[in-house]
């Protein structure tokens, strides 16, 4: 029997089955056909975002347990085994919405192998919805290593001049880490008997072994992340990239590093996780503070948005660790805010991009005089990156420092500073791309957003506002999940 | 037990043997019967499939030939590749004008030889299997008999074949000169006994002259050169069912001949296991060839499946057995792929020679793309599967350390993988390719179907068989 999460997961796929037979009946990829294709994607993510909607809309949130789970056994003890908690169905609903903006966001920039784009795109979704819903080890594991596949080809098909290069990092980077995940893998499911995930959550590892575990996962993890020093990957990968692919890969699967410290790392071995807390805190303050100073050194528009992310992760991954309830909302706040906030910055790249085919700083400035309504729109963005209040980047930033805080006063304190350095780098970028003078003549016939633009904005300044007012929204879904996480890990620790 | 009972359990045998004899027989009356005797060979292979499958169980001949269920897995598994092997070698040949009707029966004696590996009990009819697989085999490779290179293939294959025999034989008569017998039995009851070392210097030859076989390093320097001069199909051919054969056979031997040394040769298995995953992994960096590349791939491959014997496990000798199913299945399909495809009449053998395939070909393309993910390991194709079994064996056993570095060294191999599939998807089409023939191209997509989707549905099927061969060599 099909269940309402296998359907959200897997819906994305009878698009991908309507455009293959949509090809192998149109003769040659023409316009109709490829008009086609895009409106078969575009409806298949809104109804995948529907489905999303209705599983969110029967997600009882006092319910800290994992719902609708669905459980078909496998061979070799593995399990067909689906399920969501408060902390991943936001991440559905994540994924499910940002989808249909990057389809519409390709509609007139992608023209070659349209039909492949879109095909990548939907299967990316199937593989990330089922990431964040896999709850057996293994499962996982084949959604989290297989979506590098679509993600590679994205990068390396439609991507910029160095492509090539970029897709190549990008994936060998992130096997590296997760062919040792997968040995941790192997390992606990030699050792507890079983791959899922619900069980292995409450099964004790030997303290002395959660060590090794620990840093196997957190190989993966800390790559997805990306946290310093492993996050030279991710600026490559995101220049290159396509507008859309770039908002994919900053909006949702850099999410999937965070969700695994908080499904894996810290209730499946919470004394490494106390154990290697000023680590992780570490690199966090480091990533903060170093990448944002990096960021403000960018000559190009995509590698500074690209370093302000890894900045960001930092207080993600800082709220993590803290191990409070505090931290950890703000840290999944946080991840959902940048998902909002991060892709819909680098849709404004995409905007000038599409236009002038550079990403210079330098070769931009006075825009706000030719169009006034993409300086409203970038303006938002860019002080919701810095974190001002009311939008939805402020609640993440304010809550995992209030959570590190209480852990260690100096981590909070030193992160602090990065939302001053954030100020800097992301207001010099408005300044330098937005006011002046108009003084290069190619910019003197550039066009404000036009309907389509304008249409994908919509919602992402929608959530952006509707976070950053009323982020109770997200607190009333994930809070007996985060209580519920937060306490079986602190009684593990004995705290 | 009398002599019709141990008549019935050499069923699979006996019916490969007549029908080999029987096809020559006609082929030298009716040598252009080419697709009559195909059919013939392949129904053969269908009948000695039936009789492994459900035919009686138990040893015979004093022990020198055991039908159980790792024997039955096996050569249910070798039948159904040499099947295959037919129709796709068959039409290759007679597209360059050679219409040999030995083609069949050779593949019948090379699977009947492998039939009595995977059934030997003892070292003469281990050897005895060995030989007449391997010589069907050296035919096989130098069958094109106008292609220089694909004569020297099969003279370079006999030549370090003879050698390889050679040290397989040696180690054979140390070992019968110490343990005073032949049958593995009585080798395991001299073994536990203390038979002292000679025994196991004999057991290190014997190790040896098997790795030769399966092209494990540092036995593996035929590989390339025999891979890249031997006609496609016929690679097709010997990189999938005899190192499923000669897997097995190294299983039985070890397991039920000296299961009291598996402290020593367990260490030995690491190590070899180590040298090819590593040689697989940093040589088929350099290559341009496919099919050397493929060579190197399946050196590595390998590894990985030693890998999985060397854990001295039940399990362990079950994930070896998924382990070669499965990369058999890949490398019929990546060799089906390098067969169906040829531009202005030439073959397409270099990574050069794929670029831009995705436009010419999609559906070779994405079979290619599907082996070259399978081979790297990634999920959800028959790779990881295969890889999964395997690590877990490995790591089970305490073998965790060189489960890391292994799985470390298919990251490294992961970087040719991509860029076959980096020219085939990112860059220009190199012109247009010639139609591929239809039981090449039938061939290949039927096997990249199996890698994904049928696998994760095959699997269901595969692991209780694997486990009940696995059971019968008596480990725990």
């Amino acid at each position: 029997m099909i269940g309402l999460l296998s359907g959200v997961t897997f819906a994305p796929l009878l698009g991908v089955a309507a455009i293959l037979i949509l090809r192998a009946f149109a003769r040659s990829e023409d316009e109709r056909t490829v008009s086609a294709a895009k409106w078969i994607a575009l409806g298949t993510t809104l109804a995948t975002l529907a489905l999303s909607i209705l599983l969110v809309s029967e997600y009882e949130p006092l319910n800290p347990g994992f719902q609708f789970v669905e459980d078909a056994a496998w061979f070799a003890g593995l399990h067909y085994r689906m399920g969501v908690d408060g902390i991943s169905i936001l991440f559905v609903l994540l994924t499910a919405f940002l989808m249909p903006i990057c389809i519409a966001a390709s509609w007139k920039t992608i023209e070659t192998r349209v039909l492949e784009y879109m095909i990548a795109f939907l299967v990316l979704e199937t593989l990330v919805i089922g990431v964040f819903c896999a709850l057996d080890l293994v499962l996982f594991y084949a959604f989290f290593e297989f979506g590098l596949v679509p993600m590679f080809l994205i990068i390396g098909i439609w991507g910029g001049k160095r492509r090539v290069y970029a897709a190549f990092k990008f994936f060998l980077y992130t096997l590296l880490g997760s062919v040792l995940m997968l040995a941790a893998i192997l390992g606990m499911i030699g050792i507890a008997g079983t791959s899922s995930i619900p069980e292995l959550m409450v099964y004790k590892f030997d303290p002395h072994l959660q060590t090794w575990l620990w840093l196997a996962f957190f190989a993966s993890f800390a790559v997805k992340m990306p946290m310093w020093p492993v996050h030279t990957w991710l600026p490559d990968a995101h220049v290159e990239a396509p507008t859309a692919g770039s908002v994919i890969l900053a909006g949702i699967l850099l999410k999937m590093g965070g969700y695994g410290f908080l499904r894996f790392s810290l209730p499946m071995f919470p004394q490494a996780s106390e154990y290697f807390t000023p680590l992780v805190f570490a690199l966090s303050v480091i990533a903060i503070i170093y990448t944002s100073l990096v960021a403000f050194r960018q000559t190009d528009i995509k590698k500074l948005i690209a370093y302000s992310s890894v900045a960001h992760m930092g207080f993600v991954t800082m709220g993590i660790f803290a191990g409070n309830a505090v931290g950890v909302q703000g840290a999944i706040f946080q991840m959902l805010s940048h998902g909002v906030i991060s892709g819909a910055l680098f849709l404004c790249v995409g905007v000038v991009y599409d236009r002038m085919h550079t990403r210079e700083i330098a070769f931009y400035g006075g825009l706000v005089t030719r169009m006034p309504w993409y300086a409203a729109v970038f303006m938002l963005f860019t002080m919701g990156n810095v974190g001002l209040p009311g939008t939805s980047g402020f609640v993440g930033e304010i809550l995992t420092m209030t959570g590190a805080y209480g852990v260690s006063t100096w981590t909070a304190l030193l992160a602090a500073s990065g939302v001053i350095l954030s100020a800097v780098y992301a207001l010099s970028l408005y300044r330098r791309v937005i006011f002046g003078e108009l003084t290069n003549p190619a910019l003197a016939e550039i066009g404000d957003l036009d309907w389509r633009e304008v249409a994908i904005f919509a919602p992402l300044i929608a959530a952006t506002l509707f976070l950053g007012i009323y982020p109770a929204a997200v607190f009333d879904l994930t809070q007996s999940s985060v209580d519920n996480l937060v306490a079986v890990y602190r009684a593990a620790i004995g705290a | 037990m009398t002599f019709s009972a141990d008549i019935a359990l050499a069923g699979p045998e006996l019916i490969l043997a007549g029908a080999a004899l029987l096809l020559l027989v006609v082929g030298a009356f009716a040598p252009r019967a080419t697709n009559l005797l195909s059919l013939g060979a392949i129904a053969a292979l269908a009948a000695a499939a039936y009789a492994a499958a459900f035919g009686p169980q138990g040893r015979g001949f004093s022990g020198g030939l055991v039908a159980d269920d790792a024997s039955a897995f096996g050569q249910v598994a070798i039948f159904a590749a040499s099947a295959i092997a037919i129709p796709l070698g068959q039409k290759w040949f007679e597209r360059r004008g050679v219409r040999n009707f030995e083609f069949p029966v050779l593949i019948l004696l090379a699977a009947l030889g492998m039939s009595m590996m995977v059934a030997a009990g003892d070292l003469i009819s281990l050897y005895v299997g060995v030989e007449l697989q391997s010589l069907a085999l050296y035919v096989l490779a130098a069958m094109h008999r106008d292609d220089a290179k694909a004569s020297e293939a099969g003279l370079k294959y006999f030549v370090l074949g003879a050698l390889s025999s050679g040290l397989l034989l040696y180690g054979a008569s140390l070992i019968y000169g110490f343990a005073g017998s032949t049958r593995f039995e009585d080798i395991a009851v001299a073994v536990e006994t203390g038979a002292g070392t000679g025994v196991l210097f004999g057991l290190i030859f014997l190790i040896c002259g098997l790795a030769f076989k399966v092209s494990a390093a540092p036995f593996h320097m035929w590989t390339p050169d025999v891979y890249e001069g031997a006609p496609t199909p016929v690679v097709a051919f010997f990189a999938a069912a005899p190192k499923l054969a000669a897997m097995l056979l190294f299983a039985r031997v070890l397991s039920e001949g000296f299961h009291g040394a598996s402290a020593q040769w367990g260490q030995v298995l690491v190590i070899i296991a180590l040298i090819s995953i590593g040689v697989g992994a940093f040589a088929g960096l350099a290559q341009g060839n496919l099919k050397r590349l493929w060579a190197y791939s399946s050196i590595a491959n390998v590894g990985y499946a030693v890998l999985g014997l060397a854990s001295g496990t039940a399990e362990g000798v079950q994930a070896m057995l998924v382990f070669m199913v499965l990369y058999m299945v890949d490398v019929t399909g990546f060799f089906a792929c390098l067969a169906a495809l040829s531009r202005d009449g030439k073959p397409m053998e270099t990574i050069a020679d794929m670029t831009g395939l995705m436009k010419e070909r999609p559906g070779i393309a994405l079979a290619m793309t599907a082996f070259s993910l399978s081979a790297l390991g990634l999920p959800p194709f028959s790779g990881f599967w295969a890889k999964f079994y395997v690590f877990k064996a490995a790591i089970g056993a305490g073998l965790g350390v060189w489960a890391v570095i292994g799985l470390v060294g298919s990251v490294v191999a992961a970087f040719y993988y991509l860029r076959l599939i980096k020219v085939m998807w990112f860059d220009a089409s190199a012109g247009a390719t010639d139609k591929p023939p239809m039981e090449a191209h039938v061939i290949a997509i039927g096997a990249a179907f199996f890698s994904f989707p049928l696998v994760l549905g095959a699997l269901v099927y595969i692991d209780p068989l694997a486990k009940a061969a696995a059971a019968a060599f008596g480990l725990v």
